[in-house]
């Protein structure tokens, strides 16, 4: 926030949070300081370097003033107050260390040490700890009260201590410990303010106050409390205290460095002891989290060091023969020989890799250059097809650049928030948060979503509409609302005349006018009210600043294009676009989508968003890479496979992606897969693709190397190595030894280096450097000669491609239907404490948050069919069936179930169908028509495909 | 969810006297005096119901209920004794007062006596103060409560 003044490297805590305002000038101590209207005294101090005690304020919650240790005493002012509390004035003369108020800060420490444990030197907390700290720096000598009650004593007199409560170790990461507590409050006013949970509350008063999780049966596990640990970091005690720094001891030094799983792409600081983490804490000055972390990157990453890790490299001839552990070498050389001998037989074109959205950056582009370059072809696709290709094809055509087009500070100025087949709470749940704090002052939020997720109403929070939209209907949905604020005239004219054609929109104008696309109309079709619809629009069109934010719900649709480009649609004809507050943002879901993306992954272009037929742009490569490039777009995943059914597609190295268990329609995979001469895997645990490999090349962590990642805000975050790599290699190195051991005389040895060939042949990245991200913490593209220092909006001054361009958006109904066999749509989707297919967070204690898939299913459904509450149930559709437990919610509407994906047991892709969407073929993973019934346990399948697994997962070590 | 819950009824009813109280300014306390009115005491059961009207978490519809004495969490006994704490009755032998009450009936404070007749709870100023010792039970107020006149009380309330 005042980044002019801290550095971006200076986290001390200020006390209160930052204000904005104009300038005040005043004296502290002497010394003349001067800082935004609305500053605390405490902060104004601490920016002079002048740090006044305190124990219940932090910087990331407001005041509360309730310790009254930060007392200073003020020139023409009676008494002593709090710091913390009172605002800095013009001329103000202050004074934080007179010997009126070291006395009362003396009095106050003795008051709190009398109730509290002498026992820091075997405290978790030693050297880590405020109370200590401030003991130490009011000079506490000696404590004269004689505590007669205190909550630490087990017992006392002999008896048992009726005020002493137990360690509550319910939550797996971290502990509460009542007898630590000085009840600051920070823990509540922490998961009140910043994560927007409200899980906490201070039960009691007076002397019998304490802090509670829930209610008063409730522990921490059992409360509506999320794990995202804001409370353990605003506690100044050990009472609310990390169990890896209870067992490790504290840290000794911090890496900057950024979260692994999601598209918001927080950023941490990897506390280290030796090569160990001992615990991840959010960056406070972090631009995607603001200092706030959510339970998978603040917790969950014990993965990295699981049993399941594979270190060394394997092969096989055969996927029926068991792994033998090689030398690097031995394996690289194997896949090198299988990849050229395909070649030799099959042609050039029989091979091709797929990239990771989880690896980094430089990694993504070493692998489209190994094929490019290397293999020769263009057969390189990543799984971002599975969830965001629409978005890019959608908003590439409407304004011109394949990307969201704000920064998440943004929403601090939204009015109106559309979120449109998004789970933030869950997806994206440090968005979420920001989110509902913006929700909490007074913003409006409306939901379409065939799901009544949390954001619809959770404490705090109530969106003013919800539209339970059935599955497959988005489109609709979008026209009826474009047609509500084109026929009631509520469109922004002069930003359309301004910044688009205004013919273009009169021919869009006249087609969504047509009463088919009225919300009466369409009331039948998509099942919403059409009183909602109209409220919604009318809300959206005139409710102030609007911003769009969606996600997998809008993508993964045969209509997945076209609902992105009628939410770009409805952004333009409001006039929400090119400032801050409005916009279009897809919430991307895993880390590193947007690199991926843009790295050049796609068969069809090359880094940057450029036709592979581009000449000039080959051009480019070719002369520094000294190749002749394939002009010919190549294989897509899904062509791969076919083309592997075929015979006519035989290898395929893939980094750091499970298409087995992510890509739909998992039968065809396995076929293709099983069909392949070389299968190349290269990830950190076997996973399910790994069934039917030749090749097993060891992956590395975040942990163990250097790179960036773009999150969803285009934003680029370096990623620093904390620890060598436990494999051996980072994973950019192995994709080098591969393409070296097939003829490519690779030399890099530092990720900067790709970085800067990044910078000189894509034009978005060509001011991109470490030292630029060294020195700014991040950027967010495109930086270049235009925009030095990044683009935080984007189309500020009109938009990239020119004028923006409505597309006509036709509903037109998937091919997916119900009937009389299958009556229900079936539509998935994600949960906070899992990510993806869950290949890390299984590997985690976030397992108790969720052991297994489940099936949501409507009440009305379930009695109709004999259900209850945790029966198996039999899933079918037309490709297939599998079997989970009922989980009976209103959460779902009549005539659609749900369920999540990340347990490969479950196999839920078995019974999605392979329907796609028509420009860019996303797989359509939110709508398919299914049956349900009671069944009594997993299917045949299930069965023998964990059969299958466990077979293909023996491995014979290597001989000592 | 709701459907299956055999606290439905509960539920309904605790929704009802939370829309009845939807218009007021601050209507948590108000909502709270009048479920503990018609239900006796404000069991963990009502907590989510209130939440869940009022858009409110559980721990805060805990923290308040936690806060005030005149909420109890446990039923009450058939009549509830109140003895002035406050300084004027204090001055006039309260305390003793209130130790002979706990004697007689068992309890400490907020406790109910065996046979479910008498809650004995404390209480901060009956607007007595010139006649202290100040006792109140259910809605009647006595001043200059001795030994003797406390005892009459008790046995009245069956205890
Ligand atoms: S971990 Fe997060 S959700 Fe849980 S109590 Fe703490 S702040 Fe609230
Ligand atoms: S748990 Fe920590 S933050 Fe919360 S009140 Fe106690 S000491 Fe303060
Ligand atoms: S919100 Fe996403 S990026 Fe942030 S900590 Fe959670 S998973 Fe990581
Ligand atoms: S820090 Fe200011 S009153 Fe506690
Ligand atoms: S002090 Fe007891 S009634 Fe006022």
């Amino acid at each position: 926030m005042k980044d002019f003044i801290i550095p971006w490297t200076d986290d001390r805590d200020l006390g209160t949070p930052a204000k904005a305002g104009p300038p005040v000038t005043l004296t502290i101590d002497g010394f003349e300081v001067t800082v935004p209207e609305g500053t605390s005294v405490m902060r104004a101090s601490a920016l002079a370097g002048i740090e006044v005690p305190k124990l219940c304020a932090t910087d990331n919650v407001e005041a509360f003033g309730s310790c009254r240790l930060c007392v200073v005493e003020i020139e023409g002012r009676r008494g002593t107050p709090a710091s913390c509390t009172t605002p800095v004035s013009p001329g103000m003369v202050v004074h934080t260390h007179s010997d009126k108020v070291r006395k009362i800060r003396k009095g106050v420490m003795e008051l709190y040490i009398s109730d509290h444990p002498l026992d820091c030197l075997t405290c978790a907390a030693n050297g880590d700890c405020e109370l200590q700290d401030m003991a130490g720096a009011v000079g506490l000598r000696d404590v004269r009260y004689e505590g007669t009650e205190n909550h630490f004593a087990v017992r006392q007199n002999g008896e048992a201590n009726p005020r002493y409560v137990p360690k509550d170790e319910s939550n797996p990461y971290f502990t509460y410990d009542p007898a630590k507590c000085i009840v600051c409050s920070r823990c509540v006013r922490a998961c009140e303010e910043v994560q927007g949970t409200f899980a906490l509350t201070i039960e009691g008063s007076g002397f019998d106050s304490r802090v509670s999780f829930g209610a008063r049966s409730d522990d921490a596990l059992a409360s509506d409390c999320v794990s995202c640990g804001a409370c353990v970091q605003a506690c100044p005690t050990a009472t609310l205290q990390e169990k890896s720094v209870i067992e490790l001891g504290t840290p000794e030094r911090s890496v900057i460095t950024t979260c692994a799983y999601c598209g918001v792409g927080c950023s941490f600081k990897a506390e280290m002891r030796g090569d160990t983490v001992v615990r991840m804490t959010p960056y406070k000055h972090g631009k995607a989290n603001r200092g706030h972390s959510c339970v998978k990157g603040r917790f969950a990453w014990g993965y990295a060091s699981h049993r399941d890790r594979i270190l060394n490299p394997m092969i096989r001839d055969s996927i029926d023969q068991p792994w033998r552990e090689v030398s690097w070498d031995e394996a690289i050389g194997f896949a090198a020989g299988r990849l050229q001998d395909i070649q030799a037989k099959y042609g050039k074109r029989a091979i091709g890799g797929i990239t990771s959205s989880r690896c980094t950056n430089e990694e993504t582009f070493l692998v489209q250059k190994m094929i490019r370059a290397v293999f020769g072809n263009n057969n390189t696709d990543t799984c971002a097809r599975v969830c965001h290709s629409p978005t890019g094809y959608g908003l590439k055509t409407t304004f011109g650049t394949s990307a969201g087009t704000q920064d998440f500070d943004s929403v601090e100025q939204t009015d109106v928030v559309i979120v449109i087949g998004a789970n933030p709470t869950d997806g994206h749940p440090v968005f979420a948060s920001r989110l509902k704090k913006r929700l909490r002052a007074g913003a409006k939020l409306i939901v379409i979503d065939p799901r009544r997720i949390d954001l619809v109403k959770s404490p705090h929070i109530k969106a003013a509409h919800h539209l339970p939209l059935r599955p497959g209907t988005n489109v609709a949905v979008m026209s009826a609302i474009a047609h509500v604020v084109v026929t009631e005239g509520l469109f922004d004219e002069a930003f359309i005349r301004d910044r688009c054609d205004w013919d273009e929109f009169q021919d869009y104008a006249t087609f969504i006018s047509d009463p088919r696309h009225s919300p009466e109309a369409t009331e039948m079709l998509t099942g919403v009210p059409a009183d909602e619809v109209r409220g919604a629009a009318r809300l959206f069109a005139t409710g102030g600043n609007g911003a769009i934010h969606y996600g997998l719900g809008v993508t993964e649709h045969s209509q997945g294009s076209t609902t992105v480009m009628s939410i770009a649609n409805l952004a333009m004809m409001t006039g929400n676009i090119g400032r801050p507050g409005v916009g279009v943002n897809p919430l991307r879901g895993q880390n590193n989508v947007q690199g991926s993306c843009d790295m050049g992954s796609f068969p069809h272009e090359l880094p940057g968003y450029r036709h592979v037929s581009d000449d000039a742009t080959r051009a480019i490569f070719d002369d520094l890479w000294g190749v002749t490039l394939d002009s010919e777009p190549g294989l897509r995943i899904p062509n791969m496979l076919d083309g592997a059914v075929d015979g006519t597609f035989k290898g395929i190295y893939v980094q750091g992606e499970d298409i087995l268990q992510s890509d739909p329609d998992t039968h065809h995979v396995a076929a293709g897969l099983a069909a392949m001469d070389c299968v190349i895997v290269h990830d950190l645990f076997l996973n399910e693709t790994a069934n039917y490999a030749h090749v097993f090349l060891p992956g590395s962590t975040f942990l163990e190397k250097d790179g960036t990642f773009t999150n969803a805000e285009r934003r680029i975050n370096r990623v620093r190595k904390v620890m060598q790599p436990r494999n051996g290699y980072a994973d950019w190195e192995v994709t080098m030894l591969l393409a070296n051991a097939m003829g490519a005389g690779w030399t890099y040895t530092h990720p900067s280096q790709v970085m800067d060939e990044i910078a000189a042949t894509t034009p978005s990245f060509a001011n991109v450097s470490y030292e630029l991200l060294e020195e700014r913490g991040s950027v967010q593209w495109p930086c270049n000669e235009a925009h030095p220092d990044g683009s935080p909006i984007m189309h500020v001054d009109g938009f990239v491609r020119g004028k923006g361009q409505f597309i006509v958006t036709e509903y037109i109904p998937t091919d997916e239907r119900t009937g009389p066999r299958f009556p229900l749509l079936l539509t998935t989707g994600r949960i906070l404490s899992q990510y993806n297919v869950g290949a890390q967070t299984r590997r985690t204690a976030n397992v108790v948050w969720h052991e297994e898939d489940v099936l949501e299913i409507h009440p009305q459904d379930a009695e109709n069919r004999g259900i209850k509450q945790g029966d198996w149930v039999k899933l079918a559709s037309r490709t297939g069936e599998t079997s989970l437990r009922a989980e009976i919610t209103d959460r779902v509407s009549p005539g659609v179930v749900y369920t999540t994906f990340h347990h490969p047991d479950t196999q839920a892709n078995v019974i999605t169908t392979d329907y796609s969407d028509w420009a860019t073929n996303c797989p359509e993973y939110k709508v398919t028509a299914v049956q349900i019934g009671l069944s009594n346990g997993p299917t045949r399948w299930q069965e023998e495909y964990s059969d299958q697994a466990a077979r293909s997962r023996r491995i014979i070590p290597a001989a000592e | 969810m709701r459907a299956l819950d055999p606290e439905a009824g509960l539920a309904d009813r605790i929704s009802e006297i939370c829309a009845d109280h939807a218009h007021l300014e601050g209507p948590l306390l108000p909502i709270l005096h009048a479920v503990q009115d018609e239900l006796g005491s404000l069991s963990e059961a009502v907590i989510a119901p209130i939440a869940e009207a009022l858009n409110i978490s559980r721990a805060e519809v805990h923290g308040v209920i936690s806060f005030y004495h005149d909420f109890r969490t446990e039923p009450a006994g058939r009549h509830i004794l109140k003895i002035c704490r406050a300084e004027a009755c204090q001055a006039m032998g309260a305390t003793a007062l209130a130790e002979t009450a706990k004697a007689r009936l068992g309890v400490d404070w907020h406790g109910t006596t065996g046979n479910g007749a008498v809650t004995l709870e404390p209480v901060y100023c009956l607007g007595l103060c010139a006649c202290g010792p100040a006792a109140m039970v259910d809605d009647r107020v006595v001043g200059r409560v001795d030994a003797g006149r406390l005892e009459d009380l008790l046995v009245e309330a069956g205890a």
